[in-house]
């Protein structure tokens, strides 16, 4: 059973998000990453960089195929997790743990459009 | 789920799903990907060996007064005063030089032939090759759904074969065939690795399926097959050959005999040799570590020259690198070419289309 952790919001494309203040971070979850199987490659964008609710921001590889980044709000690209550039495994080890990038946010209400720990559960139960 | 409805399932699936494999929709058939994970699988026919279902390959035999004419005509090897037990990897192409299918010939006897041919082009190439029929007195029989087979891949796949499966190959060498029984034995596979392929009936083929499996090989899905073809520089069809690649364009003109009297596509493939091809395929090696995959667009000054059509960060070596269709005056050692990824280009260089070295027991 795939790890969903309370205080979270989730996407249906199994993204993240982990709100501190004005900020947040933003992963892939236990679900996705336990879909992809091996992470060996993750492209993420630059600092500074803007991120638009629902589009992509970059891409999380396994041996096989490529999955695209979707980013669950909207804001600009404060700082991004340069341990996965050389470790990528690190997002199977601990999803939640290794974030992807973290952004301000630019509208807080975005956050009502995600899903809650519960909501996303189910979700994953049905998929 | 209407993927299920159409797809055929191996005579080995219920035994995948058992061991717990992720299985997709592959060439018309449902087949494993992995079982434990690609690079596990990868390195496991790497080192010592690994077990894969091919079932779904297409069998069809030629036999006859004419059947040596006849494959001669549609094949682009030459297998003219071959001895009996030898087997010849090359295509069938079409008159304008495309490929309708890369295929192995065995010659199981004098006029008597055994055809293997890819799983997703098996109704395609059984219409094309009883189209060639006409003319010649042979019996064309598509085997497909009798034959059942394996594949026995790595250092240790002779031991294996001999020792597990009580199966004598030792004596076999590189690309011959013998048959034990009903039981057809080669020593062929697409791994870069030594090996053994195995066909026969549904019931034999699950039973040396188990036994492999009880004695502890390592099964190996569809997943790490492709990543160790692609590291040695074995072309997929559809991938690097297809009906637009001719062989000549993908590399392949040492198994196109020119100097065959004739066969299908032999004026085309000819003068695609003398006057030139306007793509080649090429390797790409990229400086960085993006993955450039099937599809992606390749870039020389911001003008678009080619197309990925097969590419990975390789699990033996850690590389990032490609099989691309270029055009052919950026297909040179060492010319500098970029890759589109998403959004950004990433530099790159032409190399040799083999990333891992071959070893082959011959």
């Amino acid at each position: 059973m795939a790890k969903v952790i309370e205080g979270l919001y989730y996407s249906e494309s199994h993204e993240y998000l982990r709100v501190e203040g004005e900020y947040g971070y933003i992963g892939i979850t236990d679900f996705a990453q336990n879909a992809l199987g091996n992470v060996v490659y993750v492209d993420m964008p630059d600092v500074d960089d803007e991120v638009t609710a629902g589009e992509d921001f970059g891409a999380v590889e396994s041996v096989k195929a490529a999955s695209d980044l979707i980013s669950p709000v909207s804001g600009v690209v404060v700082e991004v997790n340069e341990a996965l550039e050389d470790a990528p495994e690190l997002v199977n080890q601990d999803a939640y743990e290794n974030w992807i990038i973290k952004v301000s946010i630019s509208d807080p209400a975005e956050i009502d459009n995600l899903m809650d720990a519960e909501a996303y559960t189910a979700f994953c139960e049905k998929a | 789920m209407d993927n299920e409805v159409k797809n055929k399932r191996p005579c080995l699936y219920d035994k995948h799903v058992e061991l717990g494999a992720l299985i997709s929709p592959f060439g018309g058939f449902e087949m494993p990907i992995q079982y434990k994970g690609i690079a596990v699988e990868h390195q496991a026919v790497r080192t010592k060996v690994g077990l894969f279902d091919v079932s779904h390959m297409g069998e069809v035999t030629v036999r006859g007064k004419d059947a040596e004419r006849y494959v001669q005509h549609i094949f682009t090897n030459d297998i003219a005063g071959a001895p009996v037990g030898k087997i010849y990897y090359g295509m069938m192409c079409y008159e304008d030089g495309g490929t309708v299918d890369d295929l192995l010939v065995y010659k199981m006897g004098e006029n008597d032939f055994f055809l293997v041919i890819n799983a997703a082009n098996i109704d395609k190439d059984w219409e094309w090759m009883t189209r060639q029929a006409a003319d010649f007195e042979i019996n064309l029989e598509n085997r497909s759904d009798f034959y059942g087979q394996i594949a026995v891949q790595g250092p240790e796949s002779e031991a294996t074969v001999e020792n597990v499966l009580g199966l004598p190959c030792k004596e076999l060498t590189f690309y011959t065939v013998k048959t034990i029984g009903d039981v057809i034995v080669s020593r062929t596979g697409y791994t870069g690795e030594d090996g053994f392929e195995i066909y026969a009936s549904h019931d034999y083929i699950r039973a040396c399926w188990d036994k492999l499996i009880s004695a502890g090989v390592q099964p190996c899905g569809l997943g790490c097959r492709d990543t160790l073809r692609f590291e040695v520089g074995l072309p997929l069809y559809g991938d690097e050959l297809s009906a637009e690649i001719s062989p000549v364009m993908a590399g392949l003109s040492m198994f196109v005999k020119l100097d065959k009297a004739e066969f299908i596509g032999r004026e085309a493939l000819l003068r695609q040799k003398t006057e030139g091809v306007a793509r080649k395929l090429v390797g790409i090696e990229l400086a960085d570590k993006a993955i450039p995959r099937h599809g992606y667009k390749v870039v020389k000054d911001g003008q678009e020259i080619g197309e990925v059509t097969t590419g990975y960060r390789t699990i033996s070596t850690d590389k990032s690198v490609c099989m691309a269709l270029v055009d052919t005056q950026f297909a040179k050692l060492d010319t500098e070419v970029e890759i589109q990824i998403r959004k950004k280009t990433f530099p790159g260089k032409v190399v040799k289309k083999k990333f891992y070295e071959k070893h082959y027991k011959k």
